[in-house]
């Protein structure tokens, strides 16, 4: 069925290799961020439902300590990054743009920054599965690999489906990135207790935890650790991306799809990132919240690149003068290249679901014209959802948005780039679609 | 800390490219073209260069002179109208009038290309359009082929090249008896195949040792200039190998039916610009297919009809229209054709 790895390397058809610029930071050892002097932490740090705030301006808050809370079941606890001061609960410049609610802490700089040791350890084998889903939910804890979806509603798998194979997504497939790099080197038995605590909430017998082949030194430092019945096992796949989407790596692991417009848990699959767990693994037993995280800074023009554990809420401005930050004008990604969103504003801060701050100088930003689609069928040969992007882009330029969802899967494009990095023509492909699916909600909402 | 003054640029992602441009593929095209274009300038000597100036300036004027006329930015430079030229002239027979040549290029982008609205817009080859035009409007000329190899023929220009426009071309038939080394029969081995039942060496045929078409005479050299391109990624391979296999196919069911009176598949394969049009005619990308299934039907498709014209129609330059014919289908097969994408649900969801 899978006919790709019958030939050599685990990996799924289609895709691209771009330059990986890794060496920059893989080899460098997390560093702890110091704390920035203000924190911004936006309420809206997944997606669903924002948390609602629950302290007042003025007030002080100890690291650790419930700031807001979760809004209902799509919605994730808010835990004070920093000990310090509410400054203000206001509106801040978020990443997409625009600006949304955020409570805004002054640091206490000389407060030592101590989170409040647990009075009670907790073991999660004498847990139910409720009881740690809820616990999961209780850390505030969200998809890490850039999504920052609820990690307990995907834990809570529908009762008429059964897991059957946890995937733990350690691809890493953007150029630059390397924070689940560091991760997994270096947290190796958080992950492991992490893996095993999400292996309970889904009831899956098997997880497999999936890394490109350019990371074999993760492979060698994590196969000692794996219990021995083999019901943890590591595997490396093709460094290609995006091999870390989890369609591809549930295709190339084990050579299942997930259908169309499905979740995984349709076909008994499960995908978690691999930070993800091991945050799992490291904040459950301790019943503390996420309030930091590995991010990578890299790109050009920086003094220090690499991988700092960063308080969530930590302003860019902060970071990039961290980090050496010499130039004049850049571009500011969050994320990785292929997928990152662009930051309008010094301002905007670190969230839960950001993995990397990408400083690209203006050689990189240069645009060239954007010219007629040649039919080259190059983007054809590079998606990895075998859409057809040259017609749907023609679609775009038409206008025709319901024709590219009807009759072209405009819906099945998650948006991964490739086409937009082969293309001659240099077409906005990617954004197009974007636009388009935009358009299309819309217009769906008023048709009701 | 704080620099106010910093200034941010904004993209969407990706943020990263890595593709040639347009202009780059077209000038790689150009370069696979040119070890063809001294081939037939080394076999046909200075009338076959004086005919590939005439297609590929008349080409890149025409081009420069819409560009112009529509006040857009002149794109010439993207080579795509020098690719027209040099494809169209080697289309052409040696001894065409440069007159007529210079004809054949306005045509080709005029109507080939901007008439759709430029490059990428195209539903024909631009090349083939404009050999279309001029096959119909002068037959005798693009049928008229002298010899290869000719002695002086670095000195001489074969007669009928300098004709003066709208002026009948002095006939080549004397001049050709002259420069004949061994009985040259005016025609190409398709002809002779056709007409007088005369098979030419296939060997002869792959190696170019052969009257025909300025640049299509000799596959081997056609196959490596293709490889070149095939090997920077500018030329998609599945649409020549598609072309060869539906010749192959057909003709060797023909082949099956009566040795004696078909030729073989390789004759088929090596004769008559099939090899030339299935590496640079059939593989232009604007006018052929993007899904997988797509290529291959068209070039499935474009190689069962050259053998069915050539066997059966009036014609022997029948790859031309054959291609013309699979440009004209493109939208269709495209519909038909499209990808299964991943994840794709058994039961096609139904609407509600
Ligand atoms: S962005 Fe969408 S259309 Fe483009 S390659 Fe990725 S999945 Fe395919
Ligand atoms: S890569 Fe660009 S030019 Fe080529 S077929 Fe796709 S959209 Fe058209």
């Amino acid at each position: 069925m899978n006919l790709v790895n019958l030939f050599g390397k685990k990996t799924f058809p289609h895709g691209i290799h771009p330059d990986e610029y890794k060496t920059e930071t893989n080899a460098k050892p997390t560093r702890r961020l110091p704390f920035a002097p203000e924190i911004i932490v936006h309420l809206a740090q997944n997606i669903g439902k924002p948390a609602k705030a629950i302290v007042f301006k003025g007030q002080s808050v100890t690291r650790g300590e419930i700031i807001a809370e979760a809004d209902g079941f799509m919605s994730v606890p808010i835990h004070a990054p920093v000990t310090g001061i509410i400054k203000e609960i206001d509106i801040a410049p978020n990443a997409k743009g625009g600006k949304e609610p955020a409570i805004i802490i002054t640091t206490s700089l000389d407060s030592g920054q101590q989170v409040p040791e647990p009075d009670s350890y907790n073991d999660y084998q004498q847990m139910s599965r409720e009881e740690l889903i809820k616990a999961v939910q209780n850390i505030g804890m969200v998809g890490l690999g850039g999504a920052a979806f609820p990690t307990h509603v995907k834990m809570s798998v529908p009762a008429d489906r059964t897991i059957h194979t946890v995937l733990i997504n350690g691809c890493e497939c953007e150029p630059f990135l390397t924070t689940d790099h560091r991760v997994m080197l270096e947290n190796i038995d958080n992950l492991l207790l992490g893996i095993r605590i999400a292996m309970k909430c889904v009831a899956a017998p098997k997880a497999i935890i999936g890394i490109e082949d350019n990371k074999l030194n993760v492979l060698a430092a994590i196969k000692p650790h794996l219990p021995s019945d083999g019901s943890i096992t590591i595997e490396a796949v093709e460094t290609k991306y995006p091999q870390g989407a989890e369609k591809m790596l549930a295709y190339s692991l084990l050579g299942i799809e997930i259908p169309s417009g499905g979740l995984p848990s349709e076909v008994g699959l499960a995908v978690f990132n691999v930070a993800t767990l091991a945050e799992i693994g490291a904040l459950i037993p301790k019943g503390q919240g996420l309030i930091e995280r590995v991010i990578t800074i890299t790109g050009d023009d920086l003094e220090k690149p690499g991988n700092y554990l960063t308080p969530i809420g930590t302003p860019l401005r902060y970071l990039l003068d961290y980090a050496g930050f010499k130039g004049t004008e850049a571009e500011l990604i969050l994320g990785g290249p292929m997928m990152g969103m662009p930051a309008r504003s010094l301002d905007v801060p670190i969230t839960k679901g950001t993995g990397a701050v990408l400083v690209l100088d203006k050689r990189a930003t240069k645009n060239d014209d954007i010219l007629p689609c040649i039919k080259c069928t190059q983007c054809l040969q590079v998606c990895p959802i075998n859409l057809n992007p040259s017609e749907l882009g023609l679609l775009a330029a038409k206008r025709q948005y319901d024709v590219m969802e009807e009759k072209y899967h405009l819906n099945d494009c998650f948006e991964c780039g490739c086409c937009s990095y082969v293309c001659p023509s240099n077409i906005p492909l990617v954004q197009y679609f974007r636009i388009a699916k935009v358009l299309n909600r819309e217009r769906h909402l008023q048709n009701g | 800390m704080a620099k106010s003054d910093f200034k941010i640029d904004i993209r969407t992602s990706p943020y990263i490219r890595k593709a040639p441009t347009v202009a780059q593929i077209m000038r790689n095209v150009v370069y696979a073209l040119l070890p063809l274009a001294a081939y037939s300038v080394y076999q046909f000597g200075i009338s076959a260069l004086a005919l590939l100036l005439a297609t590929t300036l008349s080409c890149m004027a025409t081009e420069h002179f819409f560009c112009w006329m529509s006040g857009k930015k002149s794109t010439i430079l993207d080579a795509s109208a020098a690719v027209s030229g040099l494809l169209l002239a080697m289309t052409l027979p040696p001894g065409f009038p440069l007159w007529m040549a210079a004809i054949a290029g306005f045509t080709a982008i005029a109507m080939g290309k901007t008439l759709f609205g430029g490059l990428g817009f195209n539903v024909f080859n631009p090349a083939l359009v404009g050999r279309a035009f001029v096959q119909a409007a002068f037959p005798v000329s693009i049928t008229t082929w002298t010899p290869e190899l000719a002695v002086n023929r670095f000195v001489e220009f074969i007669p009928s090249t300098l004709a003066l426009p709208f002026m009948k071309p002095a006939a080549t038939a004397e001049w050709t008896a002259q420069v004949a080394v061994d009985g040259f029969s005016g025609a190409t081995p398709l002809a002779l195949m056709k007409f007088q039942g005369i098979m030419t060496d296939a060997y002869d045929l792959f190696i170019g040792n052969v009257a025909g078409s300025a640049g299509e005479t000799s596959s081997l050299l056609i196959l490596v200039c293709g490889a070149y391109l095939v090997y920077k990624n500018m030329l998609d391979w599945r649409i020549p190998a598609a072309v060869i296999f539906g010749t192959v196919i057909s003709a060797e069911l023909f082949y099956f039916l009566d040795p004696s009176k078909y030729p073989s598949p390789a004759f088929m394969v090596f004769s008559g610009g099939l090899m030339f049009a299935a590496v640079f005619m059939a593989s232009d990308m604007v006018a052929s297919p993007v899904t997988p299934l797509g290529i291959f039907v068209f070039g499935f498709l474009v190689g069962a009809l050259t053998v069915i014209i050539r066997l059966f129609g009036g014609l022997t330059e029948a790859v031309m229209y054959a291609i013309l014919f699979g440009n004209a289908a493109t939208p269709i097969i495209e519909t038909y054709t499209q990808p299964r994408i991943y994840g794709a649900r058994k039961k096609a969801k139904e609407k509600s």
